[in-house]
């Protein structure tokens, strides 16, 4: 039988936003794998904060043991965050195989059986990579495995968008978002660069030198901190003798304060953001419910970006600098990708957004045929 | 024909008693000039085997400091002074070991080539993680005790650090050299360097928390007198 190529949206008649069908268990399944997701990132965070991620020296094995039966006993100091967090990741990874079977089977949208498996090919990928930080003993793959998890847990977390209810019914027709080329434009340029201060985190993180800068709001008591040798040599000593952290170089400290200027730039975009869709589309629950909390969450990152220096890298409020900056990705990647594809739908190509293969039998039925 | 051996054995005798005597040595302390900082609680409840081991509680280590200041695990080695020179390696192993979870010596020396042994005394497991920079960084499981692993270092890198990741507090610091010349400074804040070549030599002290200090010194035959290495904590 022919089949074409529709792609359900605001152009298409009976316009309903997805006109797929609904499976609420697979959606409630995508959400479960998110939230699981991150916890996993929530894990591995605790396991950067506290240095243990080489306490397990082998990989996949854990001491010589296959690592599901590596005895609770032996889970002392650092083994139990590091071998906690390969149980976890290996969770994650069975739930996302599911996940993409799940989708493979009931789900008839192409374009998510596509994203169902790339989700799997991600999390074995990242599970590759954690490995081979492990016996490679390369900082350089501990941060390509911290900005992949990101990305994987935005991901995930827009499988559990598209799985929505909302997504298969919502309707551009019905309800349309006023102004979306600016409003995408605005979105995903701060997702974006949300996304770039998770890399220059992520990269702080896993030289495992410590706070490079360890006053806030100054830096070493100035607005742009000193950087030059002899300053530096001086920083280096109080750091040896004193505060049980290893020497710092010039290229950290420029990194942490571009680490600080980015989060202003990223608190004004999402308010700006925010602003701009309460005022242009504030009858829209989604939108602005997904704003509200998008500003909250930038708002608790600072506070907790602050807190990181104030308590000298407490591992637990680090870990929470972690969690909400995955959070505050992920509600940017899904207001970014809402505004997206309002904008492919206006443009006529919604085609990787919300495209759909029916049989000729089906486009009759959904009266599109001719 | 008897007459001409004993005068060469008599030459032999005197060259090599010239060569003994030709050697110097270095002899000094460290000092530490002013109060140590306080030293920091150990907490050691995530392994309760070495909570055991401590059961009165246990702190950093960073200042040993004897009498008149002396100030112990200062790392003092000729950093200058020696190039073009070789020195046969000892056959002798230098023994790393892991005691009631932590290092035993905290601070130690080695030559580059010399066997390095790395033992588990403890019955909890300990990962053996050396950072080394110049040398090839490496990651053991000793999850065993009495379980014993042997390195070799290939280029001299002072200091080498060792860290268990298991249990956080675990460090161990080894100057490799590619020459014999070095100590570590005992309770008393003493060292001394034997059987070194006269000459100038630039020495260098290297203490984890109080740095690194140099001084020129001239060696001679007998025994040299080095100025005291005084490290001052900021106050």
């Amino acid at each position: 039988m022919a089949r074409y190529k529709v792609f359900v949206f605001a152009e298409v008649s009976n316009s309903e936003m997805g006109s797929a069908e609904y499976h609420p268990w697979l959606n409630r399944f995508a959400v479960f794998t998110a939230g699981v997701t991150l916890v996993l990132i929530g894990v591995g965070g605790v396991v950067t904060s506290k240095g243990v991620g080489l306490a397990v020296p082998d990989w996949p094995t854990t001491y010589g043991y296959n690592m599901f039966l590596f005895p609770f006993s032996k889970m002392v100091g650092g083994v139990f965050y590091e071998h906690s967090h390969r149980l976890v990741a290996s969770t994650v990874g069975l739930l996302t195989a599911v996940l993409a079977g799940w989708i493979a089977w009931k789900d008839r949208r192409p374009w998510m059986r596509k994203l169902g498996w790339i989700a799997f090919l991600a999390v074995v990928l990242q599970g590759v990579l954690g490995g081979l930080r492990v016996v490679w003993l390369k900082d350089e793959i501990g941060i390509v495995h911290a900005c992949l998890a990101q990305g994987f847990f935005v991901l995930v977390g827009a499988i559990g968008l598209f799985t929505t209810r909302w997504w298969s019914r919502f309707s551009l027709r019905k309800h349309p978002i006023a102004g979306c080329h600016a409003l995408r434009r605005l979105a995903l340029g701060t997702t974006i660069l949300i996304f770039i201060q998770l890399i220059l985190g992520a990269s702080m993180r896993h030289q495992h030198t410590g706070l490079s800068i360890n006053d806030f709001p100054l830096a070493y008591g100035r607005l742009i901190p000193p950087m030059d040798a002899v300053s530096l040599a001086r920083i280096n000593l109080e750091r040896i003798q004193w505060m049980d952290l290893p020497a710092t170089t010039a290229f950290q400290i420029a990194l942490q304060f571009v680490h600080r200027i980015a989060a202003f730039l990223i608190l004004a975009g999402v308010v700006w953001s925010a602003r701009r869709i309460c005022k242009t589309n504030g009858l829209n629950p989604v939108l602005r419910g997904l704003s509200v909390i998008w500003v909250g969450l930038v708002a608790a990152q600072i506070v907790l970006g602050a807190s990181t220096i104030w308590t000298n890298k407490a591992a637990d409020i680090a870990t929470a600098h972690v969690v909400v900056g995955s959070l505050t990705l992920l509600a940017g990647s899904l207001l970014s990708i809402i505004l997206v594809c309002c904008v492919a739908s206006r443009e006529g190509n919604p085609a990787w957004a919300l495209g759909i293969q029916n049989s000729e039998a089906e486009i009759q039925k959904m009266g599109m045929a001719g | 024909m008897k007459k001409t051996g004993i005068w060469i054995a008599t030459g032999a005798l005197l060259v090599t008693s010239g060569m003994a005597f030709a050697q110097g040595s270095i002899s000094g302390k460290a000092i530490l000039q002013g109060a140590a900082p306080a030293e920091k609680a150990i907490k050691m409840d995530a392994d309760p085997y070495c909570a055991k081991t401590h059961a009165t509680g246990v702190t950093t280590k960073h200042y040993i400091v004897g009498p008149g200041g002396g100030l112990a695990n200062v790392f003092v080695y000729v950093k200058d002074g020696l190039a073009g020179k070789t020195f046969p390696v000892p056959k002798e192993a230098k023994l790393l070991d892991q005691q009631n979870c932590l290092y035993v010596p905290y601070v130690m020396g080695i030559q580059v080539g010399q066997l390095l042994q790395i033992q588990n005394d403890d019955s909890t497991l300990h990962n053996v993680h050396c950072m080394a920079k110049n040398n090839p960084e490496f990651n053991l499981g000793q999850p065993v005790k009495g379980m014993k692993s042997e390195k070799v270092f290939t280029k001299p890198e002072v200091m080498v650090q060792f860290k268990c990741d298991v249990h956080p507090w675990m460090f161990a610091y080894v100057g490799v050299l590619d020459h014999p010349f070095y100590a570590v400074t005992k309770e008393d804040g003493s060292f001394t360097i034997t059987g070194l070549p006269p000459g100038e030599y630039t020495l260098e002290a290297w203490h984890h928390k109080g740095g690194t200090l140099t001084q020129k010194i001239k060696v001679e035959a007998g025994e040299a007198k080095a100025p005291d290495f005084i490290f001052k904590p900021k106050t």
